[in-house]
């Protein structure tokens, strides 16, 4: 019963991971956004399905909500609204920056990676022994209103502040428009 | 701690944010940049929750819903500043913003 379960979390993990990186590939080499868009929701569909076997309900059901159905929405309606004005063929020479690029990108991965694999043994095995109610909506909203208020008033404000700016900027007209009256 | 241990958790993680690294160096798109963006945050997301996960308190998923909402803040932000450029007829690459080089 035991290596049965061991056995179904370990091929559900090895999908979901297998899912996360051919998508974030998928995201950053499609030339059109639309689809870059489409294969960010498979990319933040997988994450949910590793938060939920790190026992994180609540930020699981709240990575769909809030990312598949709010934030990846908005990209949609910009790439809608801006049309064929967005699509992003690739460079057909590799310059010097792309190279450069490619060096920095693997860098930054290669060092985080040596070192998750020099403490594996030692400070990053053993991992704490939790309750059922671990992740819970109960116990992540009893946080939020105990411990963390002052972050989740500051959230808030933050929203609010993002939503001004953002019609601020949405409703910014060129002035040659203004003068002829069309906006 | 049924299946694979932190470790691999953050080795996913962290080839994941390498891929978003690579996006936003290498792709010219505003779009497709705020999208390798929304990787990286997802992948440091991804990270706290496996730390919270390993020591056994939860605060690492509050934190993780903290820069969820910064990441939303971020997204709507940088489409408005996309409309915008569409607006003043700029073209949509990051490499011909040169406005504010002296």
């Amino acid at each position: 019963m035991e290596t049965a379960s061991e056995i179904l979390v370990w091929v559900v993990w090895v999908g979901a991971a297998t899912a996360l990186f051919a998508s974030g590939l998928a995201v950053i080499s499609f030339s059109n956004p639309f689809f870059s868009a489409l294969a960010l929701i498979v990319n933040l569909a997988a994450l949910a399905v590793l938060y939920l076997l790190l026992e994180a309900e609540f930020v699981a059901a709240a990575q769909v909500l809030v990312y598949a159905g709010a934030v990846i929405v908005m990209f949609l309606f910009v790439i809608a609204y801006l049309g064929g004005r967005v699509d992003a063929p690739w460079a057909g020479e590799t310059s010097l920056q792309t190279f450069a690029s490619v060096i920095a990108a693997a860098a930054i991965a290669v060092e985080v990676l040596v070192v998750i694999v020099m403490r594996a043994n030692d400070g990053l095995s053993n991992s704490a022994r939790i309750s059922d109610a671990f992740g819970s909506p109960q116990s992540i909203g009893e946080l939020f209103l105990s411990d963390h208020l002052i972050a989740f008033e500051v959230t808030s404000i933050i929203l609010l502040v993002a939503a001004i700016g953002g019609v601020i900027l949405g409703s910014t007209v060129p002035r040659e428009q203004r003068a002829e009256g069309r906006h | 701690m049924l299946g694979p241990g932190i470790a691999s958790y953050l080795i996913v993680s962290v080839v994941l944010f390498g891929i978003g690294s690579l996006g936003v160096l290498v792709r010219r798109s505003p779009l497709i940049v705020l999208l390798s963006l929304e990787l990286m945050l997802n992948s440091a997301n991804l990270t706290l929750i496996a730390f919270s996960r390993h020591v056994g308190g939860e605060d690492g998923q509050i934190f993780a819903l903290a820069v969820m909402v910064v990441a939303a803040s971020e997204a709507v932000v940088g489409l408005g500043l996309i409309v915008a450029m569409s607006r003043f007829t700029v073209d949509l690459d990051v490499d011909k913003l040169r406005m504010l080089r002296g």
